[in-house]
């Protein structure tokens, strides 16, 4: 995890105190279940995450997909496509955002500089009717806001682990798949590659009470993520427990022929997992 | 950064605690006499009722799933308290309609709330509470969701008395009860529509309680593992059972007839995810065609489908 600068370290675990404190009030939030979207939570959290920085309207440069409905509350797909130009120049970060969860910020993304990202969809814990919003920062220092309001699923779905002993048993396990390209023909040296990645992990939460010891389970999920070829930072994540168990991330980006993409994680019990997987010129 | 994590969390410990899992209070005192459910005797001293095809809902007082009880020459087991209090008190009144015998098991055959909302009402008969030994982690885990997330279903009114109150007597493989020359043989199984799935065998009348691993007509929904559950249909139709009671369907079914409508489903389902997936489309496509051809064979299809699919999609993508 040495690609990441200290800076943003000790601003993520601002992020997640802060998150986790916001817990003393979410049930309470989230009880009113308002079906008539209204911002009053992300009113009150905005000044936390960015401060008095001022929040634009995305304009295109940063769009969301979610399902009207989340049908699985533990597993919401989110789909974000980014489109930038020469005035604002790229987009440095984007920060995942689901108000009315427990812990709010989902997810903080960096992008490399040379990385291209164009394209990037996960999936997240959505508990409570709630909008869903991704903030760009792009180069120029500014960011651009766009939401989508996500109403809670119906029936008995939790956002809970659905096989808890077999998340443990393969903790940590990777898996990388390359798409082929959807226009075959001239190979250039560099073109947007569109690539999945999967963690297994619990991603456990830790607001749940342990029956027998009065106690919180202890919060066990990825905190840290970078995905880089060869030296070359495609992009890293800074996550929180709204995102869902065995992390998925499916992105394009600048694919350079031959060289490795090398993928690290570390989650809050300190334990690290790397893989390591060779990008031949034939699989893009 | 586990220790502010771990910190802040005991912060909130307060406030979680009022609403907490575990608070086992007996229920309200009633004023007036509560109306037995309509239960049917379907063979010698087991009883069932069945639920209706529905969402859980105020209007239906949470009643969508099959309770049963089994009447041995001692002592009363009863197996799911379905979805209210109010569910579970009618429950309590058709047992005391028919028997003084006391109720010594309240059987739980997983955790999702139609068959345990219903838990409180049997506070004051003194019944031990038993479940899957994965039970109380999966409460522990969703317990204060399942809480909040009812209310504007079910209403206030009928979630005010429902505490999550989790099972003390915990099975882990096999299991005998005795109620009375009449003996149950429970059975944990492995992963699959949760991971906390109990079943009950009534020797002396063959009848076989599935829980929710059989669904008839409600279509299935998927909150564990799709190939646990499809790996287990083999074993499942094993059971050398007269009939069943399943989780949702019609009381008693033909056993083990009653798993083919699921059956066919799950082949449908992970068929059209696995070539999804092998096609690289998106989950968030994927999901919205995945057993389509099943549609005009279930109720709450435009309900679960898309959950289940999404579930299988995130499952299967390992495989």
């Amino acid at each position: 995890m040495t690609i990441k600068p200290i800076r943003l370290r000790s601003r993520v675990v601002a992020f997640v105190i802060l998150a986790l404190v916001g817990a003393a009030m979410p049930f309470a939030a989230s009880a009113q279940s308002a079906s008539v979207p209204d911002t009053k939570t992300w009113d009150g959290l905005k000044g936390d995450v960015f401060g008095q920085k001022p929040i634009g309207d995305a304009g295109g440069i940063i769009t969301i997909d979610a399902p009207k409905r989340a049908e699985d509350a533990a597993i919401v797909p989110i789909d974000l496509h980014f489109k930038t130009d020469a005035a604002t120049g790229r987009i440095k970060a984007v920060t995942l955002i689901v108000d009315e969860n427990p812990s709010p910020v989902a997810a903080v993304f960096q992008f490399g500089k040379d990385a291209g990202v164009t394209h990037l969809a996960t999936r997240l814990r959505v508990n409570a009717y709630s909008y869903v919003r991704a903030i760009a920062e792009t180069e120029d220092g500014k960011l651009h806001m766009t939401q989508t309001f996500v109403k809670a699923s119906g029936g008995c779905s939790a956002p809970a682990m659905k096989n808890q002993d077999e998340s443990l048993a393969s903790l940590g396990k990777m898996k990388l798949r390359v798409f082929t390209a959807k226009t075959p023909g001239n190979e250039p040296m560099t073109r947007a590659t569109e690539m999945q990645l999967m963690i297994r992990h619990p991603n456990n939460s830790g607001l749940q009470m342990d029956q027998v010891t009065r106690y919180y389970i202890p919060a066990h999920f990825i905190q840290g993520l970078t995905v880089s070829q060869g030296d070359r930072l495609i992009m890293s994540m800074e996550g929180g427990i709204s995102i869902s168990e065995d992390p998925n991330f499916r992105f394009e980006f600048d694919a350079k022929p031959g060289e490795d993409v090398k993928v690290e994680a570390a989650d809050t019990e300190g334990k690290k997992f790397q893989d390591e997987w060779p990008l031949e010129s034939s699989s893009l | 950064m586990s220790e502010p994590t771990r910190r802040s969390v005991l912060k909130t410990g307060v406030f979680f605690a009022c609403c907490g899992i575990s608070h086992v209070r007996l229920a309200r005192a009633q004023s007036s006499p509560v109306e037995a459910l309509p239960v049917k005797e379907i063979t010698g001293g087991v009883f069932a009722f069945a639920g209706r095809p529905e969402m859980m809902a105020a209007n239906n007082e949470g009643e969508i799933c099959n309770v049963s009880f089994i009447i041995g020459d001692e002592a009363v087991a009863v197996i799911d308290s379905g979805g209210s209090v109010a569910e579970g008190r009618q429950l309590v009144a058709a047992i005391r309609a028919r028997t003084d015998k006391p109720i010594r098991y309240l059987i739980n055959t997983h955790m999702h709330p139609d068959h345990i909302f219903g838990n409180a009402a049997f506070g004051e008969t003194g019944a031990i509470v038993v479940g899957h030994h994965n039970l109380p982690r999966a409460l522990t885990a969703r317990g204060d969701y399942y809480l909040q997330s009812y209310r504007d279903a079910m209403g206030s009114e009928l979630m005010a008395d429902i505490r999550i109150i989790p099972p003390t007597k915990l099975i882990t493989g096999e299991e005998q009860l005795d109620l009375g020359n009449r003996k149950l043989t429970l059975k944990a199984w492995k992963t699959a529509h949760t991971d906390n799935d109990l079943t009950i065998f009534d020797e002396q009348s063959g009848t076989f309680f599935t829980g929710d691993l059989c669904f008839i007509e409600h279509l299935p929904t998927m909150d564990g593992s799709l190939l646990g559950w499809i790996a287990q249909l083999e074993e499942l139709k094993g059971i050398k059972a007269t009939f069943a009671v399943p989780g949702h369907g019609p009381v008693p079914s033909a056993w083990p007839q009653a798993l083919g409508q699921e059956q066919r489903y799950f082949d449908a389902l992970a068929r059209d995810i696995r070539k999804a997936i092998a096609d690289g489309v998106p989950m968030a496509e994927a999901v919205k065609t995945a057993a389509e051809s099943e549609r005009n064979n279930w109720r709450l299809f435009d309900e679960y489908n898309v959950r289940n699919a999404t579930a299988a999609f995130a499952e299967l993508e390992w495989e």
